[in-house]
């Protein structure tokens, strides 16, 4: 039963995870650049959520769409300014904007929202399901955080792969040049990529600060790197892989703990990271691609 | 293409020195409320290095900003009390500086290098451990005195003569830490969680295992976690419950605890808790609910509800300059001040004198005195800096903390 328990504890902390590498997932599979920031437009969904549900009083669904919208607003801002200008530079140099960026959102919100801890409100309360006589619990943000997680990996996975748009942006992940002789408008692809990547990020953010309640302006950067991990280890561009990358990241992480040390955990998880980048390179999902001469 | 790429550069850049610009007018702006005009008129003309005679220029780092900025603008705000009330007395007078490290050890060398270049006679040091580890190394080698109002761990004194502490050293708290536990039995099986990657939590827990060990105390449980590993809890508590934990010692700040009273309670899990310093602060967290702190106990020099006459005027200072209720690190920033102004007066200091002379005096002066203070009376100072003051114990209850005894 302890088995369990730590099993559920695993896929909580793991379906967090995932939900954020989803985003970041997407972004990179189709603009083939890491954004970085990802975590940190979590954390500015995360503070638009809890003030338009804790100040204004909104109800948490209208609190978390005005968080996809803000979001997203802000999604095609940084991209416009930040890597737009930079779309011919080689990757490294929009990798390192892409931290730049992350550093600036995490300042912009030390000044605009101070660094002293919010408690945020759940937005699906803090019920909780009890099997076998309570021995068992799982507590409603994991259920919607999970259910949440399938319903974003079928929705992004039909709309590239069925949608006119979905089809332009596979087109311009595989080649801008080509993408764009055909009459698709690249740019505009991509802001809508990076729209959609940062209106996930903000359900992302109110589902991770429901499931554990402090909000500071670094709340999104160590999950951010967790899920960052998560999604090359199920195979970075794969949409299905960031699911399972994100499960099994938290679960291992959660039995490391449990079984074999807190103090080794972040190690153990990371050593098993290496291995299996070490056996498959590509991640878990990951396809290999083969350099064409 | 490049254009727009400097451009945009250019544009980055602006903001970042915009955004550094309002920290420093931040702090200056503490020179500004000085009702003192002769300590203000100083402030642009001396020449750098060089004490202007006026006044006493004393110097800290904290956290003004950051995870931990409760801490440092707690430090900040008491300080900047102190230093009025004392300046509008006549008499000594003092000239605060306060530079903001983000409790990160690079920042806070940056941070001292400035409070030197500026002429800091005194020191106080930095708010949190492991900055003021590194900046206790340079007001030594500079031979400039440093008194850390919170700055616990064991290290920010080890081998230094000239740098003291307000608040209790790390091992002190864990020590009587168990003492208060197994005096007044609060426990009979005792879980605790630390945090292994802090100097602070790390110092705390080992001289509390030694002292439980010593007393007889059975610790069933025994779980870390780290930076970046802060947020779940549920293994660390599932075996604390799973040993039969009725009592679990939480060697932490208060926000990872914040955490771990809310998952307990999702489990349905309610043993008693026992915090130290560092939890202080957890109810001014904005949205906090604090039934879940009910009962929390936690051993502090000093309480706001005290009706001790110099507390209350304090506290009822502080709430209407602040807006909040200062907690202890607050208490020990305002006795921080004083002891500087007492130590100053009875050994004769001018402002005038050159930082190392000072060191000097001030060394000779801690070492003998005894000071009384919001966190404590008939506080005395041994030659390695420690402090002696009684602990006291408060429990919150009803969102305010109440004494123990």
């Amino acid at each position: 039963m302890t088995f369990l328990n730590f099993l559920i504890s695993g896929i909580s902390l793991g379906s967090i995870y995932a939900i954020i590498a989803l985003g970041y997932t997407m972004v990179y599979g189709i603009a083939k650049m890491l954004n970085f920031a990802h975590g940190d437009v979590i954390m500015v969904g995360a503070y638009i959520c809890f003030y338009a549900i804790s100040r204004f009083e909104l109800p948490p669904l209208v609190g978390i769409l005005l968080a996809m919208i803000v979001c997203m607003l802000l999604g095609i801002i940084i991209e416009r300014l930040a890597y737009k200008p930079l779309r011919s530079a080689p990757s490294l140099a929009v990798l390192i904007t892409a931290i730049g960026v992350s550093y600036f959102l995490q300042n912009a919100a030390l000044l605009l929202w101070t660094p002293n801890p919010k408690v945020f409100p759940s937005v699906v309360g803090d019920g909780k399901v009890e099997l076998f006589g309570g021995q068992l619990t799982i507590s409603h943000v994991t259920i919607v955080t999970i259910v949440a997680c399938v319903a974003i990996m079928i929705f992004l996975t039909v709309f590239t792969e069925s949608t006119k748009m979905g089809k332009a942006m596979r087109a311009c992940s595989e080649d801008k040049g080509a993408a764009q002789l055909m009459g698709i408008n690249v740019n505009a692809t991509i802001s809508i990529t990076f729209a959609i990547g940062s209106g996930l990020a903000a359900i992302a953010g109110a589902l991770l600060c429901s499931a554990y309640p402090t909000l500071i302006p670094t709340t999104g950067s160590m999950p951010g790197i967790k899920a960052f991990t998560a999604a090359v280890f199920g195979g970075i561009g794969s949409i299905p892989g960031a699911l399972l990358g994100g499960l099994l990241l938290g679960v291992i992480e959660i039995f490391a703990k449990a079984y074999i040390s807190t103090q080794l955990s972040d190690a153990i998880v990371f050593a098993v990271l290496i291995i299996v980048l070490l056996v498959k390179p590509a991640g878990l999902l990951g396809k290999q691609i083969r350099e064409k001469v | 293409m490049k254009k727009k790429f400097l451009g945009l550069l250019l544009a980055a850049s602006m903001v970042l020195t915009l955004a550094a610009c309002s920290n420093s007018a931040g702090t200056t702006s503490s020179n500004a409320a000085n009702p003192n005009p002769g300590a203000q008129s100083t402030a642009g003309s001396a020449p750098e290095n060089t004490p202007t005679g006026a006044a006493f220029k004393i110097g800290g780092t904290g956290p003004l900003t950051g995870a931990n900025a409760i801490y440092g603008n707690a430090v900040k705000n008491a300080a900047e009390i102190a230093v009025d009330e004392i300046n509008a007395m006549g008499g000594i007078q003092f000239e605060l500086r306060f530079e903001d490290d983000v409790s990160d050890p690079e920042k806070a060398i940056n941070a001292y290098n400035v409070l030197k270049d500026w002429g800091m006679q005194l020191s106080m040091g930095s708010v949190t451990s492991k900055p003021c580890e590194v900046t206790a190394v340079e007001t030594y080698a500079d031979r400039i005195f440093a008194l850390t109002p919170s700055a616990s761990s064991a290290a920010v004194l080890e081998g230094k003569d000239n740098q003291f502490q307000i608040c209790f050293i790390d091992p002190n708290q864990g020590t009587a830490a168990a003492q208060y536990i197994a005096d007044k039995k609060l426990g009979t099986k005792i879980a605790v969680i630390w945090k292994n990657d802090d100097v602070y939590s790390k110092g705390i827990y080992e001289t509390f295992m030694k002292k439980a060990g010593e007393l007889g105390l059975e610790v069933v449980s025994d779980t870390t976690f780290a930076d970046g590993n802060d947020t779940d809890f549920s293994v660390q508590l599932a075996d604390a419950q799973s040993n039969g934990a009725d009592l679990i010692f939480l060697p932490m700040y208060y926000q990872p605890a914040s955490l771990i009273f809310a998952q307990a309670n999702a489990m349905g899990y309610a043993p008693k808790y026992f915090g130290v310093d560092g939890m202080d602060g957890i109810l001014s967290m904005d949205g906090f609910d604090a039934a879940l702190a009910e009962n929390v106990m936690m051993i502090t020099p000093f309480s706001a509800t005290s009706t001790d006459e110099r507390t209350a005027s304090f506290v009822k200072k502080y709430q209407e300059q602040f807006g909040e209720i200062p907690n202890q690190f607050a208490a020990d920033a305002y006795d921080c001040i004083y002891a500087y102004k007492q130590a100053l007066v009875n050994a004769g200091a001018t402002a005038d004198m050159s930082a190392k002379e000072i060191c000097e005096l001030m060394i000779e002066q801690f070492t003998t005195m005894s000071f009384d203070g919001l966190t404590g009376s008939g506080m005395t100072w041994d030659a390695s800096g420690a402090v002696t003051k009684v602990p006291t114990g408060v429990v919150i209850k009803d969102g305010v903390y109440v004494s123990l005894d």
